[in-house]
């Protein structure tokens, strides 16, 4: 591990006044936050990330979960995986946010993991981790090993030529089937970006993993009030029973009336570069009825893009059968 | 390896030989012990020193850039150190504190054997940096119970013979304490979940399972 200077920041506008000196905020950063450490520490270890400069962040005042006068739910970006899973809005609520985040990990990772930390969660691609072997998101222009080599656990969907590495987070999938908003106060003020913009696809920039710029501080995320009459789940597919990253994962919210779906969104894990929302399945479902026919078309309009490498190609189907069994059981009236 | 060798030298050996018939010792000092010998062996004198005793002398004190003067409070007690801040609270425990009932595994969060309670809640000690605890109750396995006074769980490990080579035990036992209070459910397949952060690869999961029902049923007697 590189050594660094290490700074406890006492408040939001000096950790955002000292990150923003950094010359970028993405892969390659000389100034890190650092919250949880379970990503960042792991990957100094590795020496795929060498900042010269952490900012503690634990003790800024963003550990508050809040409910909202328009009965949505804000959620401090410090609040930890295991609290916010276990919280009671969010299980009444948000269930299948919830189910993602008890997915995740294990019980000591989710006890230090944090909301904001959890949205920047980098890519388990081997050759990412892998200082030895060429990659773009690390190294941008010393090409994809992972594209001629072992990629059974990579990306099906939002690929391109220079990338193939999965978002691994689970929260994210279930934040994008909730349409969050992330909240941001950085150098030039505060900003709030809905999750489907917060990542970005890898096309020629695979480095840049999100619009994070230097000094951008992640504050709080917020959940839009809970559609009436919902139900949501959160089904993860892996090699394990626990404790294993998805190979395929959905989540869904659903809300149905007399038999059919009147509302519905879709997101899928394990198989996309960012957390993969699929406004496709969601208009293969909304107005149809809640049947095994409706829940395949849905899944196939998810998957139509969907380009597999050479050793994941088994990706196809198992999403397409994730996405269907998730659909049926959230359907299925109790 | 080396440190630790020096370290053990120093701290197990300020008298010399000291080994004496009728003294039990445990199972650390014995390898302690052990690895300064087979050190002795593979180095030579002439790297070593001599003798085990006279590395350590010749151990250059602890210099770091960015250094950072760090106060933890272990298992109730206070502790000023000035430390690396890559140092992980793992490494801080073991190679600055000599507290080595925890154990390093896999160093990356993924096996469960550095597992300490922070303020009550279990986390992996080595993806921690120990300059940001300050201020928090750090508890490790040290902490937990005494061999005269074990703490119910440890017991339970001992009359459900819930581990073989014994590396990743204290780490299943700080896992299985911290799981006491948590929500788990009452079946063994929430127990099989809630502990799926700790390795064994011995296989003594049935075991660990039994034991840590037992205490959650009250079934343990004290040790």
């Amino acid at each position: 591990m590189k050594t660094f200077q290490l700074t406890r920041a006492n408040d939001n506008e000096q950790a955002i006044a000292a990150a923003a000196k950094s010359k970028t905020a993405q892969q390659g950063a000389d100034v890190r936050f650092i919250a949880g450490g379970t990503t960042l520490i792991d990957l100094m270890k590795l020496n795929v990330e060498t900042p010269q400069k952490l900012l503690d962040v634990t003790h800024l005042p963003l550990s508050k979960i809040d409910n909202l006068p328009d009965g949505g739910l804000s959620i401090g970006a410090m609040v930890r995986n295991s609290d916010l899973a276990h919280h009671p809005a969010v299980q009444k609520n948000y269930r299948v946010l919830s189910e993602a985040l008890l997915s995740g990990a294990t019980v000591q990772l989710r006890n230090m993991a944090t909301t904001g930390g959890n949205l920047l969660q980098r890519t388990r691609c081997m050759y990412f981790r892998d200082t030895a072997m060429p990659c773009n998101k690390r190294e941008p222009g010393s090409g994809c090993a992972a594209i001629t080599g072992i990629n059974r656990g990579l990306a099906i969907l939002g690929t391109s030529e220079h990338c193939i590495a999965t978002n691994p987070s689970d929260m994210n999938v279930a934040l994008a089937a909730l349409e969050a908003t992330i909240h941001i106060r950085g150098a030039k003020g505060e900003r709030s970006v809905p999750i489907g913009d917060f990542h970005l696809l890898p096309g020629n920039t695979p480095h840049r993993e999100t619009v994070l710029e230097p000094g951008d501080l992640i504050t709080h995320v917020t959940l839009p009030p809970p559609a009436p009459g919902n139900r949501s789940l959160y089904l993860k597919l892996r090699d394990r029973a626990s404790y294993e990253f998805a190979l395929a994962s959905a989540a869904v919210v659903v809300t149905t009336a007399g038999g059919k779906i009147t509302r519905a969104r879709v997101a899928l894990g394990g198989v996309g570069t960012k957390p993969w929302r699929s406004p496709e399945a969601e208009a293969e479902l909304t107005n149809q009825s809640a049947t095994d026919d409706v829940f395949r078309k849905a899944a196939d309009a998810a998957l139509r893009n969907a380009k597999p490498q050479s050793q994941n190609g088994f990706k196809v189907e198992l999403a397409k059968r994730c996405l269907v069994h998730a659909l049926k059981t959230v359907t299925q009236t109790a | 390896m080396d440190s630790e060798s020096e370290r053990s030298a120093s701290s197990d050996q300020p008298t010399g030989n000291r080994k004496s018939f009728g003294r039990p010792e445990t199972r650390r000092q014995f390898l302690k012990q052990f690895t300064v010998t087979s050190a002795a062996l593979t180095l030579g004198p002439q790297l070593i020193g001599g003798s085990s005793a006279s590395a350590a002398e010749k151990t250059a004190p602890v210099t770091a850039e960015n250094a950072v003067d760090v106060r933890l409070k272990i298992n109730g007690k206070d502790y000023a150190l000035k430390l690396d801040p890559r140092t992980t609270l793992l490494d801080c425990l073991r190679e600055h504190l000599h507290l080595t009932g925890s154990k390093k595994g896999c160093d990356h969060g993924q096996c469960g054997a550095c597992t300490v309670h922070i303020n009550g809640r279990r986390m992996n000690s080595c993806l921690i940096f120990a300059a940001m605890h300050e201020g928090d109750e750090i508890t490790t396995i040290e902490g937990l119970g005494q061999p005269e006074n074990l703490h119910p769980m440890q017991a339970a490990f001992l009359s459900h013979d819930a581990y073989q080579c014994g590396y990743c035990t204290s780490g299943q036992i700080m896992s299985a304490t911290a799981l006491l209070k948590e929500p788990c459910g009452p079946d063994d397949a929430d127990v099989k979940e809630c502990m799926s952060g700790n390795i064994c690869r011995c296989g003594a999961y049935p075991n660990i399972v039994a034991a840590i029902q037992s205490v959650r049923q009250n079934k343990e007697k004290p040790a």
